[in-house]
């Protein structure tokens, strides 16, 4: 249209020529386009749904669930309803996901500064972990973990005792439970207390003369042991014990969440490494040199001068991984952990038969949390950007 | 992942099309030459591969049966191995016509999940396994148990009801895969096994040692198990269940597949008759040609020749108890064909 029309005489009235008006039209009736796909084909399933006599709506959500389900962070019982359960799955994927974020940060950071050491035999060892761990599909390393390392252990009577407090068996990992009692808020507040008045000491003490250690020390110390003091040693253990079938007090490391917990961190790791090292290689060299030759001791070097230049490069792409590690955590189906698709996308909507509402809600939650991870690391990098100058 | 796939497309189908609603079934069956079936994945006695690759089973000569009344040859069938997650995405969806796959008939599934019990084609209960060695005498001992069961199954909602009500304690690891349940149970994952009783004796042959396990002597719920089709095609519903009592009423009449034949030409007895096609119009009214109920049983046999096959024998062993006949003490019951 434009093409065919010259610059004619100007006509200001025709807002149908802005460029910007019309992006905005075709925007619309874009979008129009999708929504009216997306009500079509929701009617349709409706129609289908009633046709069939299959029940729809979202009510089953407050019926009880009457299942059991094993791993909880969450009050829960056979009594609870549907929606419950749901949030008994989301918790679970909340925290494999979380864990297992940390750990794989952690993990790739030390391999991918490793893959540069100037040690033969450590870049030997990073770039062998890499190029194993990233070349087998999850799937089977999740199968390793559970199958071959964590099945073969002794049953909870040989279990493997770590001090007679700790236990190793198939059954998971049984550790002791802290307890706590009366007065524990109380040691909770002292020990904040105590930390940032150790804060404040050395921050007053730095500019003055003499040792520092001391009076921080004296500073973060003395709240809580004046708590001590005062009510007596508020936390006590839940010491895991063997009763007839299982272990009983204590908490329980499932198989299925130690497995999983591993083969997501690990995999992620492999990848974390490779951006780390990738971004570590993007800052250029002379920042390094020009570094060393302010004197700056080498340790400094990479944490006050490398790794910040290199984390703009790095956090985007680590984005991804954590999405991915997000995601790939709905793989716990296959080892009977009761992840988010497990519990709801498995046996509630078996139980209620519900296939479209379960499966929309599931979807629209991997959605949410993979955008609330993106959000949290579109903030972390505008940060970091601001750093550069 | 195949498997992953499938389900999506069943769900597709469900967002997007009409075809697969309730509609004549019968014709749709016919036109495209065979059955189709959902079964288990392997079920002994049920539903199971033999070393030919056959699908061999209770619940598979279900289908054979209805195979030979719709088109007068039990092969015309093609069966869809499914776990009890998949199974009623799968019929839903038209997936398959019908799902014979030791589901349990309960009121939900036939009214809420949009479906039509058939009716029953074998009369179980839920029980528990254990090692011998733990030297468990009753399952009201099992508090504080580590339980694997099949994930989406009446057994995971009867065993939070029974230990609820004896006010007992227990940990579920629910799999999707009943082989991964067994594995599981066989690796001290668990110290039970629980599934329907069927399901117990089937999956004992599978384990290490079958001989160090035993079934406890509770049955902790009724467990009538039997085909399924989708709501709302009363002719194939229709076809369907007179399909399951021809095999019932076979056996009542002393029709087998050795004397069915022979049977038709000479017998008197009128029920007889009309159940052969020699008098009146049991098929037509079906949609089914005059012969269908000759071609069940000559070609299947009737339900105690199935039974015996499948059940009876070794390695399973399993007693007729309630599944015998009405007559014989039993439950099994086919209402006139008049
Ligand atoms: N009858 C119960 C349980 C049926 C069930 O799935 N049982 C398992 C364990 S016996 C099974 O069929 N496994 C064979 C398979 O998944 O292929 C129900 O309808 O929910």
């Amino acid at each position: 249209m434009a093409a065919l029309d010259p610059i004619g005489p100007p006509r200001r009235a025709s807002s149908w020529r802005s460029p910007r008006l019309r992006a905005w039209l075709l925007q619309a009736a874009l979008l129009a386009a999708v929504l009216g796909a997306v009500a079509l084909m929701f009617g349709n399933a409706l129609d289908n749904l009633a046709r069939q006599g299959i029940a729809s709506g979202f009510g089953f959500l407050s019926q009880p669930a009457g299942f059991g389900i094993e791993t909880t962070l969450i009050e829960y019982s056979e009594t609870s309803s549907y929606g419950r359960a749901f949030l008994v799955g989301l918790l679970n994927t909340l925290l494999v996901s979380a864990i297992g974020i940390v750990l794989a940060t952690v993990l790739g950071f030390v391999i991918g500064v490793a893959r540069l050491s100037p040690n033969a035999l450590i870049r030997g060892w990073a770039y062998a972990y890499v190029e194993l761990i990233r070349n087998v599909p999850l799937l089977l390393q999740i199968f390793f973990w559970y199958f071959a390392v964590l099945r073969p252990l002794p049953g909870p009577r040989e279990a493997i005792s770590l001090f007679d407090v700790a236990f190793l068996s198939n059954r998971g990992l049984q550790l002791p439970k802290p307890l706590p009692e009366d007065g524990f808020g109380w040691l909770v507040a002292a020990l904040a207390l105590g930390v940032v008045a150790a804060l404040l000491v050395a921050r007053w003490r730095r500019d003055g003369a003499g040792r520092r250690w001391p009076w921080t020390l004296a500073a973060l110390l003395l709240p809580p042991a004046a708590v001590v003091l005062a009510v007596g040693w508020p936390l006590a253990w839940s010491v895991p014990e063997l009763s007839r079938f299982n272990f009983h007090g204590g908490m329980t490391l499932t198989p299925e969440f130690v497995a999983l917990v591993l083969a997501l961190s690990l995999y992620t790791a492999s990848f974390i490494a490779e951006i780390v090292r990738a971004g570590l290689q993007s800052v250029r060299r002379g920042q390094r040199e020009a570094a060393l030759a302010l004197a700056l001791p080498p340790r400094l070097v990479l944490r006050k001068v490398v790794l910040p230049q290199a984390m703009r490069v790095i956090v985007p792409p680590l984005t991804n991984q954590y999405l991915n590690l997000t995601k790939n955590s709905s793989l716990a189906a296959a080892i009977a952990y009761p992840d988010l698709v497990s519990v709801f996308a498995g046996t509630v909507l078996n139980q209620t038969g519900q296939a479209v509402e379960v499966i929309s809600i599931t979807m629209a939650v991997y959605l949410a949390i993979s955008l609330a991870i993106a959000a949290l690391m579109a903030w972390y990098n505008r940060r970091q950007a601001l750093v550069e100058r | 992942m195949a498997k992953r796939c499938a389900f999506s497309l069943a769900l597709l189908t469900l967002l997007g099309s009409s075809v697969a609603v309730a509609g004549p079934t019968l014709d749709a069956v016919k036109q495209r030459g065979y059955l189709k079936c959902g079964v288990s994945q392997g079920l002994a006695g049920f539903s199971t591969p033999n070393q030919q690759g056959e699908w061999t089973g209770l619940d598979v000569d279900y289908c054979r049966a209805l195979a030979a009344a719709v088109f007068g040859d039990a092969g015309k069938v093609r069966f869809t191995p499914l776990s009890a997650k998949e199974r009623f995405t799968a019929l839903q969806s038209g997936e398959v016509d019908i799902l014979s796959r030791n589901t349990t008939w309960t009121a939900s599934r036939d009214t809420e999940l949009g479906f039509d019990f058939v009716g029953v084609s074998f009369y179980d209960g839920q029980g528990f396994m254990v090692r011998k060695d733990l030297g468990v005498k009753s399952a009201r001992e099992l508090d504080g148990a580590t339980i694997c069961a099949n994930a989406g199954t009446t057994t995971e909602l009867n065993i939070a009801d029974y230990f609820r009500t004896h006010g007992m304690k227990y940990r579920p690891v629910v799999f999707e895969k009943s082989d991964e349940t067994v594995a599981a149970y066989d690796a001290g994952r668990c110290d039970v096994y629980t599934t329907d009783r069927s399901g117990l004796y089937a999956q004992r042959v599978k384990l290490k040692n079958p001989d160090a396990h035993v079934i406890l002597p509770e049955v902790i719920s009724k467990e009538p198990l039997g085909p399924l089709v989708r709501q709302g095609d009363p002719q194939w519903f229709d076809i369907a269940k007179w399909t399951l009592y021809v095999l019932i009423g076979a056996e009542e009449l002393g029709l087998t597949s050795a004397n069915v034949e022979q049977q038709r030409k000479s017998s008197q007895n009128p029920e007889v008759r009309r159940l052969l096609g020699a008098e009146g119009s049991f098929g037509q009214a079906l949609g089914l040609p005059a012969d269908w109920a000759l071609q069940v049983v000559r070609q299947v046999g009737n339900y105690g020749e199935i039974f015996q096959r499948n059940l009876g024998g070794l390695p399973l062993n399993i007693e007729r108890g309630q599944n015998a006949l009405w007559t014989q003490g039993g439950l099994m019951y086919a209402p006139p064909f008049r």
